[in-house]
């Protein structure tokens, strides 16, 4: 390897469909600092989201181009490592000729997929794919009151090795807001039926909170659709959850009010951002949206309880299954993983809240992406 | 989701209603265009094309062309609310509420107090306001103050095509009187609006921007002008928050309040004439519920005291702007105690 090729860029990483720029709030590693390829080397603030950054290389660190506080485009060199004894100069001309070459790429958002409506059972759902044509399926199922977009972190970093699909399910998101009939057995009767109508065939079924639920139905009823389960913060492993929050989300009109509660799924709420709080009110604004969250959580949730604990049947999967929570998980108690039997794998994350997906999202990636596989 | 201008926002919110409510009916000066004429129906489609297409699809029965006389169809509305419809009317310009003022803040105002409750007016008023677009004195006035004055009557200012779509859709639903203001120079104004219908609460402001310095209270169009100085100021490390309350009556006192004590500065951006405007109102409420937080003098930033001037550069003049609110904005966190 030639010493201009032991240079490497760290650039800013385009979190979710939307995203054009971020700042750079806070470096966490020092010039001439070792680093490791998945370390935690930066602190970024989107509009969505604030979030840590993982560097994607290994070296020293031997610039920070960006200082905090700065606000730079997608692919913008944030900093530099390289090997410890590269020469100053050659950093130099590198950062020079990355910065001289460097163009924003305003297209971008144009040739990036879009969330596509599709027929499933009669109803009209939304999903977005992402990833090679072919390859790994992996089926990603959002929680109560979530959408695609839950998964602006994960879908397309998996997306390198896996297609990889977003679901919407009635009542959330681009879905229609029907939910009659609905709970969590059906839900899963329904995503079985848009793995045909989407042809994913067999997929690792990934789900967040009532998203853990559905998978974990399927995969007790259909274990032929599924190659590996993982299930983040799921429902069903217990009947207790936090109905308090359930009610507060389904009533929340205000903006202070959205804003306190989304603060309840990080165990940061720092992380929630104004964007994050515009999205989940304007949503709620919509005609239909108060009526289906309501109904939906009345079938799921009747009397404040889980209405379906799967625990006892984990034991007689067959996939590779894996368990993800944070332990300041505050809408589902975390105590709902112990006694898990052998055939399940439990990864406990600590200081993490009920959105692994979003608030460790390195790891949560790198944990589905090498599971089952 | 798809970018909407602010008129395609109002007139998929009229669309949306009509559709979903028959007892929704609009009326006023061409919202159809060449009723007992010969020319082309719907070829204009409202005075600035905002009701275009609608009477092809609901047709003159619920799209109802007026004579040029406010007092009559205004009064027609009123009486129409309190008998069971839904009306909407197009008052064109708010400059000409003097030939039909009674029928608003006397009739349609008052019924639900004077009948104990027990009658209610859903009327609708759209009208234009507004300077920029040069019409001169007699058709570029803010006359929004003078509704808020009255009771009995909700006023709804929207900043955006977002706003507009849910507060008209709120307005159309709510069983009082609303007076529904549409700048004029923003109908071009585009931003994303979801397809689906969807209401905005009266009486909750939005806050566009969050900060820790200065709060500024803007309406209307004098939105964009303060979110505009606000990002700019950033950049220098001034943080402000923007509140743009919405609706004047009711108004989100709370939130003003609120935001005030935060930042303990204020300035207030009213297109409106300076006198008995909003920003007098709000610097009152202010000055009596949360004068402890001040740290510097309230700044209002309106036009002078005068009718709108005709000759392009004097209105120029005569509008608020973004460097009239940097400068006022400058000042208070100048200010030394």
């Amino acid at each position: 390897m030639s010493e201009a090729a032991a240079i490497q860029a760290i650039t800013m990483p385009k979190w979710g469909l939307a995203m054009e720029e971020g700042k750079v709030s806070a470096w966490m590693a020092e010039e001439g600092a070792a680093i490791d390829s998945g370390e935690e080397i930066l602190e970024i603030e989107t509009t969505k989201i604030t979030n840590v950054f993982e560097s994607p290389v290994a070296g020293t660190l031997r610039r920070r181009v960006v200082a905090e506080g700065e606000t730079v485009p997608v692919g913008a060199l944030l900093g530099v490592a390289a090997a410890a004894d590269t020469p100053d100069d050659a950093i130099e001309a590198f950062i020079a000729d990355f910065q001289a070459s460097f163009v924003v790429e305003a297209s971008d958002a144009a040739e990036a997929p879009e969330p596509e409506m599709i027929t499933v059972a009669r109803r009209q759902l939304c999903h977005l794919r992402m990833g090679p044509e072919q390859g790994p399926a992996v089926i990603l199922v959002h929680g109560f009151g979530g959408d695609i977009e839950s998964w602006l972190f994960n879908q397309p970093v998996l997306a390198d090795s896996h297609r990889v699909y977003a679901l919407e399910l009635p009542g959330h998101g681009r879905a229609e807001k029907n939910v009659e009939g609905l709970d969590v057995a059906t839900l899963a009767m329904l995503l079985a039926d848009y793995m045909d109508a989407a042809g994913t065939g067999p997929a690792h079924l990934v789900g967040l909170s009532l998203g853990g639920g559905i998978v974990l139905k399927l995969a007790l009823d259909q274990p032929e659709r599924v190659t590996a389960l993982s299930l983040l913060a799921p429902a069903g492993l217990g009947p207790e959850l936090n109905m308090d929050f359930i009610e507060g989300f389904i009533a929340a009109e205000r903006r202070k009010e959205i804003k306190g509660l989304l603060g309840q799924l990080f165990a940061d709420p720092e992380l929630v951002s104004r964007d994050m709080v515009d999205k989940v009110q304007k949503f709620k604004r919509l005609d239909g949206v108060k009526p289906s969250l309501r109904g939906l959580a009345d079938s799921v949730f009747p009397g404040g309880h889980q209405a379906l604990v799967m625990k006892d049947q984990l034991a007689s999967l067959a996939m590779p299954v894996q368990v993800i929570w944070g332990d300041a998980d505050a809408i589902l108690p975390p105590a709902q993983s112990e006694g898990l039997p052998d055939n399940v794998q439990l990864r406990i994350l600590e200081q993490i809240g009920h959105m692994p997906h979003m608030e460790a999202a390195g790891e949560v990636n790198r944990l589905i992406a090498d599971f089952g596989d | 989701m798809p970018k909407k201008s602010f008129r395609q926002a109002i007139n998929e919110a009229l669309a949306m209603e009509m559709r979903r409510d028959p007892t929704v009916v609009l009326m006023g000066e061409d919202v159809a265009g060449g009723a007992g004429a010969a020319g082309e129906d719907d070829a204009w489609g409202g005075p600035l094309g905002v009701t275009k297409g609608l009477m092809p699809e609901f047709g003159r029965d619920r799209i109802l062309d007026t004579p040029i006389s406010e007092s009559a169809f205004i009064g027609a509305a009123a009486g129409a609310a309190a008998t069971g419809l839904r009306p909407v009317a197009e008052l064109m310009f708010v400059d000409f509420m003097g030939v039909c003022l009674d029928q608003i803040y006397n009739q349609a105002g008052k019924f639900r107090y004077m009948f104990g409750g027990k009658a209610v007016t859903p009327m609708v008023v759209r009208t234009m306001y507004g300077a920029g677009f040069r019409a001169a004195s007699q058709h570029s006035q803010c006359l929004y103050p003078v509704f808020t004055h009255m009771p009995g009557l909700k006023v709804a200012i929207p900043s955006s095509p977002y706003e507009a779509k849910g507060l008209l859709i709120q307005a159309i639903r709510d069983d009082d009187p609303v007076i529904f203001f549409e700048h004029k120079v923003m109908y071009d104004d585009e931003e994303e609006v979801p397809d689906e219908a969807y209401t905005i609460p009266f009486g909750e402001a939005n806050l566009t921007r969050e900060g820790d310095d200065v709060t500024i209270v803007a309406l209307g169009r004098m939105v964009q002008f303060a979110n505009q100085v606000a990002d700019k100021l950033e950049g220098e490390g001034i943080t402000c928050t923007v509140v743009d309350p919405r609706t004047t009556s009711p108004m989100d006192e709370d939130t003003i309040l609120e935001c005030v004590e935060e930042t303990g500065r204020l300035v207030i951006v009213d297109e409106a004439s300076p006198r008995c405007n909003i920003a007098t109102d709000i610097s009152a409420l202010v000055s009596e519920r949360a004068f402890g937080a001040l740290k510097a003098p309230i700044r209002m930033v309106t036009p002078p005291h005068t009718p709108v001037p005709f000759a392009a550069e004097l209105e120029d003049l005569y509008i608020p702007n973004p460097e009239r609110i940097e400068e006022a904005v400058r000042s208070v966190m100048g200010h030394q105690a």
